[in-house]
């Protein structure tokens, strides 16, 4: 039923639309501004790109965020995987409620407890062991707690989608579970995987509240120091930085869009291919 | 989970010929399935079980000048001795519980119970959240049911730009409204150019752009859930409604909008929930009137540096959550099995 739609939802989309785009055109526009005055146009100007590329502290902190993202997503991610496999293949085993409840919690739980708890802990193995120090490990452990809930739950619809036929003609020709497991199974999930591992590194890189409460002396990540930066009023500098995220955002989910649309055409057409082949 | 994937699972584990890891495991007395189970489990046992019960614990504790600031959960009554376990041993030991700080939260000195701080800032918290979701749902109901319906070319670039904000910054997302929503911001500039008003109009650090902040930042989590169920809704459905009469307006109200009531729920709790601990939002665009429990909570736990009133607050939130949250994850698990 392929019915026009009426003018009423045309206008509700067209004002939906600019109201999720317009503020982002607006920061965008406004850090080519020659003027200190964020919101006052004072002719074009790239100054304060340059400004942003020479602010240590900025650069610092971003360097900090992307190696924060990077370790903290990429042990979710495997840590989210065997979660989200266990809860979809393992059928019902003693404690499935608790780890679903686990899994599922920390998605709901608002960040400001997450955080005071996480700190929490922290204050206390500090007590008890001496160790970890707070910085860049505890916002990293931290990190993986929250993220791989997320990719858990992704990993989870699509293990419990996944077609049994072939790992179980793999196993009648008698591959073992394991290799089973690293031959079969995750080949056919890895796009899940990656979208899973996106998915954890945009949270970890753009998390403000739980890691500022596991920060300690030193460790200020990119949010951390934009936060404090915002909080004093605007700032064309902070303008300029937005300006490259959501360059660099946008060409990577229309990569990905396209990217991931091409893989399931050739997913297709192999499926395909294997079914002529067949007959 | 049906059973008969636990009798798959449970089979292929006992493939022949057990390789080097499995031999490895079961000769240490550790079945290989469970020690993949043990992997998540033991991590988040770790770090999100123990901190929550961490917390669960100082709430019922004491502010105390001590490092950390709160009085111990178990007291030994005998002071010679220095050891909490050999003290157990020797049966001299008590628990020392206090609702110190649940009290206080509710009662303030020459206060009414509706004028203490935190009342204010919880049902400040639930209204402000409340409102945000209806807002959402009104905007994002007929977005999403906009973009369902549209061709399927159309459909898949709308979507992605439902998408797209959500993967920027969260807080830059912000800090564009900041640009704005002040006094010689976009907006009132705007509108001083074009004559509308004289003067400009106070819209930052107000209620109002608490609210603009939490509606645009959560929008696209109402718009997903009711995306995904308007996209697979049996439009036959409303085609023999049109044939026995119905009018559009009508079928709409009557099949539609019931037969979407698991997207509604989803996301208005993806909305609300989050909404109500919010911290950035009414600290960044709120002023100082704006009280929320988020933002009570990080000051009154780095501000007045009491741990035991920031825990009991903490866990006040989450009784409060319970109702929302069970709600969601019923709907969910109802789709779940609707999938299957």
């Amino acid at each position: 039923m392929s019915k026009r739609l009426s003018w009423f939802i045309i206008l509700v989309l067209v004002l939906g639309y600019f109201f999720l785009y317009g503020p982002i055109v607006s920061l965008v526009f406004f850090s080519f501004n020659a003027s200190k005055l964020v919101t006052v146009w004072g002719g074009f100007s790239t100054k304060w790109y340059g400004q942003l590329i020479n602010d240590d502290q900025v650069i610092t902190a971003f360097l900090l965020s992307l190696k924060i993202a990077l370790i903290s997503s990429t042990i979710a991610t495997i840590l989210g995987t065997v979660a989200g496999y266990v809860l979809a293949r393992f059928g019902l085993f003693r404690g499935r409620t608790v780890l679903s409840g686990m899994v599922t919690a920390p998605l709901v739980m608002p960040e400001v407890i997450t955080g005071l708890s996480m700190l929490l802990l922290f204050v206390q193995m500090q007590q008890l062991f001496g160790w970890p120090t707070r910085g860049t490990l505890t916002i990293t452990i931290a990190h993986i707690t929250f993220t791989m809930s997320y990719i858990a739950v992704v990993m989870q619809s699509r293990f419990s989608t996944l077609d049994i036929s072939l790992v179980e003609a793999a196993q009648d020709l008698g591959a073992r579970p394991l290799k089973t497991f690293f031959v079969i199974t995750l080949p056919i999930v890895a796009p899940a995987i990656v979208s899973g591992f996106l998915l954890g590194f945009t949270i970890s890189i753009d998390d403000l509240v739980i890691t500022s409460f596991t920060s300690g002396p030193g460790a200020n990540t990119l949010p951390m120091v934009i936060f404090s930066k915002v909080r004093l009023g605007l700032n064309p500098e902070i303008n300029a930085l937005a300006t490259l995220i959501i360059t660099v955002v946008a060409l990577g989910v229309i990569a990905s869009t396209i990217y991931m649309a091409q893989a399931e055409k050739r997913r297709q057409r192999d499926m395909q291919m294997a079914v002529q082949a067949n007959e | 989970m049906s059973n008969d994937a636990s009798v798959k699972g449970g089979r292929l584990n006992r493939a022949p010929g057990a390789p080097f890891i499995g031999r490895v495991l079961r000769g240490m007395g550790i079945q290989p399935r469970l020690a993949v189970i043990l992997i998540p489990y033991v991590w988040l046992v770790l770090f999100f079980m123990i901190p929550f019960l961490i917390v669960l614990k100082i709430s019922f504790a004491e502010l105390a000048i001590a490092q950390p600031p709160y009085s111990p959960l178990l007291v030994c009554s005998d002071p010679e001795i220095s050891s909490t376990w050999l003290c157990f041993v020797e049966g001299k030991i008590s628990v020392h519980l206090s609702t110190k700080s649940y009290v206080g939260i509710v009662s303030e000195y020459g206060k009414s119970f509706y004028d203490t701080l935190y009342v204010k800032a919880y049902w400040n918290s639930v209204v402000t959240a409340f409102f945000s979701t209806i807002i959402c749902l009104l905007i994002g109901y007929p977005m999403a049911y906009g973009i369902a319906r549209s061709s399927s070319t159309v459909r898949n670039l709308l979507m992605m730009m439902i998408i797209l904000p959500f993967w920027t910054s969260f807080l830059i997302r912000i800090y564009a409204w900041m640009g704005l929503l002040k006094d010689s911001g976009v907006i009132n500039n705007a509108l001083l150019w074009l004559g509308v008003i004289d003067s400009p109009l106070s819209m930052m650090n107000t209620q109002f752009a608490v609210y603009v902040g939490i509606v645009y930042s959560y929008l696209p989590f109402m718009i997903l859930p009711l995306y995904a169920n308007l996209e697979k809704m049996d439009l036959t459905l409303l085609e023999a409604a049109a044939d026995l009469g119905c009018k559009p307006l009508k079928a709409f109200f009557v099949i539609t909008v019931p037969l979407s009531l698991p997207g509604i729920v989803a996301g208005s709790m993806l909305v609300f929930i989050p909404a109500v601990g919010e911290y950035v939002i009414p600290e960044l665009l709120g002023g100082s009137n704006t009280v929320m429990i988020g933002r009570e909570l990080v000051n009154v736990f780095y501000q007045n540096r009491d741990w035991p009133a920031a825990c009991a607050l903490a866990i006040a939130v989450l009784l409060l959550l319970v109702v929302p949250i069970t709600l969601y994850q019923y709907y969910q698990n109802k789709e779940a099995e609707a999938g299957k």
